[in-house]
């Protein structure tokens, strides 16, 4: 039993140091600060994995690891006050959880001193969000499920993410509908107090001219 | 017996998890701006890309889609959603790239969505977790039928959360430029009220004194 167990840590270890290769990824100038939008509901979690190469001129590639280059990881919830903000080095992990439904803003930069331009970075990204983040491999060699009842326990995750989003759909809703109310309100007030301006300015114009033509005697 | 089949089948889990992966980025395009992305494809892996704008302007980009060998295999101009299903018929890095530069000062908010089934030597057909060989029992084969399932209902539930997001932004834009506007008007108006009454003014003060020194005269 615990020779088994044993090994199937030893197998989960590797497998999580094989770095993942085959990621989608974008170049960026060093001083340049790259942000994604992510619109998620509350109570989700989110997993981002990064690998940053610096462009090497002599050889003309991207290097695979370079010692130095390191990378602030910023995270800002709908309210912008910063939920995660880091330094990790040249391949990083960032996890964070978030409180509030809405837009959450994960930037990415470089911990160059260059003031502008420099060098060319190639990012490998990948953000997962919600059942998407959650690692089956893990689940399963920690509860030891059969394949069905991992198959079983995703479809529960996902039916969760669902529901989720059908409630920060609601919130949504009821956000654009306020929005909505408000600048018909807004619309209504500021057309009544335009008319009642020009009616004062008209009469105020009237009655000072006449005063004034009136001390001039010209009429 | 059984432990050494499980080891093996958690390893071929394991080993194919790594080849099947799904990458959604919402990121902003600036005015006259180009943003490309790369990965490295095998041949006969198929891969998914959709994008939607969500914000900005006439909610329209434009989309290329290169393979290694610099060929154009998907080009569109001026479009706001677009899924492109393909099959990669070659090695190599892949690149496709949005452009904003037809726009002189609208910033677009453009959703992506790369899904690639990376291994063409086990036939996968769907996402994590499965085994790549073995007879499925008629539950398995229900339950990936609801996996599937599922992971449309997410995709449609994105793909309005997108079009939701956009009519926000256009209303809370809307409110703000009323406000601005209506304050506008407000000092507008009473500038222009109090101008043409000093204006007058100005003309008969002027008008008086000169009809004033003939009479003398």
């Amino acid at each position: 039993m615990g020779n088994q167990s044993f090994l199937f840590i030893i197998v989960f270890i590797l497998i999580q140091l094989i770095l993942p290769t085959h990621l989608l990824y974008f170049h960026i100038r060093e001083t340049d600060r790259k942000c994604f939008i992510e619109e998620i509901p509350d109570q989700t979690l989110v997993i981002g994995k990064y690998k940053v190469e610096l462009f090497d001129p002599q050889s003309n590639t991207y290097l695979p690891s370079t010692p130095g280059i390191g990378m602030h990881v910023e995270v800002k919830d709908p309210d912008e006050k910063i939920v995660l903000s880091k330094l990790y080095t040249s391949e990083g992990r960032f996890t964070f959880t978030s409180h509030i439904p809405g837009e959450h803003v994960i930037c990415l930069y470089s911990n160059s001193t260059a003031w502008f331009g420099g060098q060319q970075l190639r990012v490998h990204l990948d953000i997962d969000i919600g059942e998407h983040a959650v690692d089956y491999q893990q689940i399963s060699a920690k509860e030891k499920l059969t394949e069905l009842q991992l198959r079983v326990r995703q479809l529960l995750d996902q039916v969760e993410q669902i529901s989720k989003e059908q409630n920060y759909q609601r919130y949504r809703e009821e956000r654009f509908r306020a929005t909505s109310e408000s600048t018909n309100q807004r619309v209504l007030w500021w057309s009544i107090a335009q008319l009642l301006v020009l009616v004062i300015a008209g009469f105020w114009q009237m009655r000072h001219l006449k005063g004034f033509f009136e001390a001039k005697k010209l009429v | 017996m059984l432990t050494i089949s499980l080891r093996i089948s958690f390893l071929l889990i394991a080993f194919i998890l790594k080849y099947i992966h799904t990458t959604e980025l919402t990121f902003e395009l600036p005015d006259n701006a180009k943003e490309c992305f790369h990965e490295k494809l095998k041949v006969g892996s198929k891969y998914v890309l959709e994008f939607q704008v969500v914000t900005g302007g006439n909610y329209d980009v434009d989309l290329e889609l290169k393979s290694p060998s610099g060929k154009i295999l998907y080009q569109t101009t001026k479009k706001q959603y677009e899924r492109i299903e393909q099959t990669a018929n070659e090695d190599g890095v892949y690149e496709f790239c949005f452009s904003n530069e037809f726009s002189t000062f609208t910033h677009k908010v453009i959703y992506i969505d790369w899904k690639v089934d990376g291994d063409p030597e086990h036939e996968i057909t769907g996402a994590s977790p499965r085994v790549a060989e073995g007879a499925l029992t008629m539950i398995e084969t229900k339950v990936g039928n609801i996996h599937q399932n599922l992971e449309t209902c997410i995709d449609y539930q994105t793909h309005h959360r997108l079009r939701e997001a956009t009519g926000r932004a256009r209303a809370e834009d809307l409110q703000e430029r009323v406000q601005i506007w209506s304050l506008g008007q407000f000092i507008l108006i009473i500038i222009v009220a109090i101008g043409t009454v000093l204006l007058l003014r100005s003309f008969f003060t002027d008008k008086r004194t000169s009809s004033h020194m003939t009479w003398t005269k």
